[in-house]
């Protein structure tokens, strides 16, 4: 039974990965691209550990498979979000069928400054001063 | 937090006792310390919430798994079947959380979701910029994001 069940995980597990290898060959543009590797790739790994740590049950084997999926999931997304980032920034192209984009229109290349949208809309709703400048 | 540390060395206390020095027993140790702690909250100030916490946090690690597990299937569908089912877009969600922490924990949680990956914060820190895969049902994308950013900031106010 406990067979069964370390097998199923590891198969599970290893699935995942395939799949995230297959996302990175399939997928249109670099941020779909890192969806599908971080997180596939993350609960791979996960379940694998599981796998290990049920399959050899002591305290410092356990231990240690927990430790490396805390671990991973520290450092996946942080990785995820600083390649998706800098590849927003330096311009790569997103996938012709990308519905929207709210980020474009508050960002300004040339100060790199970010703006939240937010401010816009106050600035819309307050009434003119006569401090203001033209 | 004090009452973290006060769980850790009761759940010590108990296998250094019964000197049976396994992981399960640690375990059995950890559960009577938070029996005990529970029964005397209402006699000490700094134990104050720390009960309610852990259940709080038991049930926050079930629901991230399955979203995690739910979202995988999801994207591995399209990925695995020729037309694209996805529709990508980049949108901005109004954070509640306020200090860099929570900002923090609560994009590395939306980046951990397949299906969503944070971009970047605004310069005022008020809107997180995702990248989401799946936006054929914003409102509901966005509910969901905002229960994950709710239930993440419980387990730290």
């Amino acid at each position: 039974m406990i067979d069964l069940i370390k097998g199923t995980l590891i198969i599970a597990g290893s699935l995942f990965m395939l799949l995230a290898s297959i996302g990175i060959l399939r997928l249109p543009d670099l941020l779909t691209r890192m969806h599908a590797t971080t997180k596939a790739a993350a609960l791979g790994v996960m379940l694998i550990m599981v796998a290990a740590a049920m399959h050899f049950a002591e305290t410092s084997i356990v231990a240690r498979a927990l430790a490396i999926v805390v671990f991973i999931l520290m450092t996946a997304p942080v990785a995820a979000h600083v390649i998706g980032r800098a590849g927003y920034f330096v311009g790569s192209k997103l996938w012709s069928g990308t519905v929207k984009d709210e980020l474009r229109p508050n960002y300004d290349p040339l100060t790199h400054e970010l703006k939240s949208g937010m401010e816009t809309q106050e600035n819309a709703k307050r009434q003119p001063r006569d401090t203001d400048p033209d | 937090m004090t009452g973290a540390i006060w769980n850790l060395l009761l759940g010590l206390a108990w296998v250094m006792l019964s000197g049976d020095f396994s992981g399960l027993n640690l375990l059995v140790g950890l559960v009577f310390g938070y029996i005990s702690l529970v029964l005397i909250e209402p006699q000490l100030a700094s134990l104050k919430g720390y009960p309610a916490r852990v259940p709080r946090i038991i049930g926050f690690v079930g629901f991230f798994l399955k979203e995690l597990i739910q979202a995988n299937l999801r994207v591995a569908f399209d990925v695995l079947t020729p037309p694209w089912h996805m529709r990508p877009g980049v949108i901005a969600m109004p954070l509640n959380a306020k200090t860099e922490m929570e900002i923090t924990m609560v994009a590395n949680l939306i980046s951990l979701t397949p299906g969503t990956l944070s971009l970047d914060v605004s310069d005022d820190r008020k809107v997180l910029y995702i990248h989401a895969m799946f936006l054929d049902d914003e409102e509901g994308l966005r509910r969901n994001l905002k229960e994950m950013e709710h239930r993440a900031l419980e387990l730290f106010r």
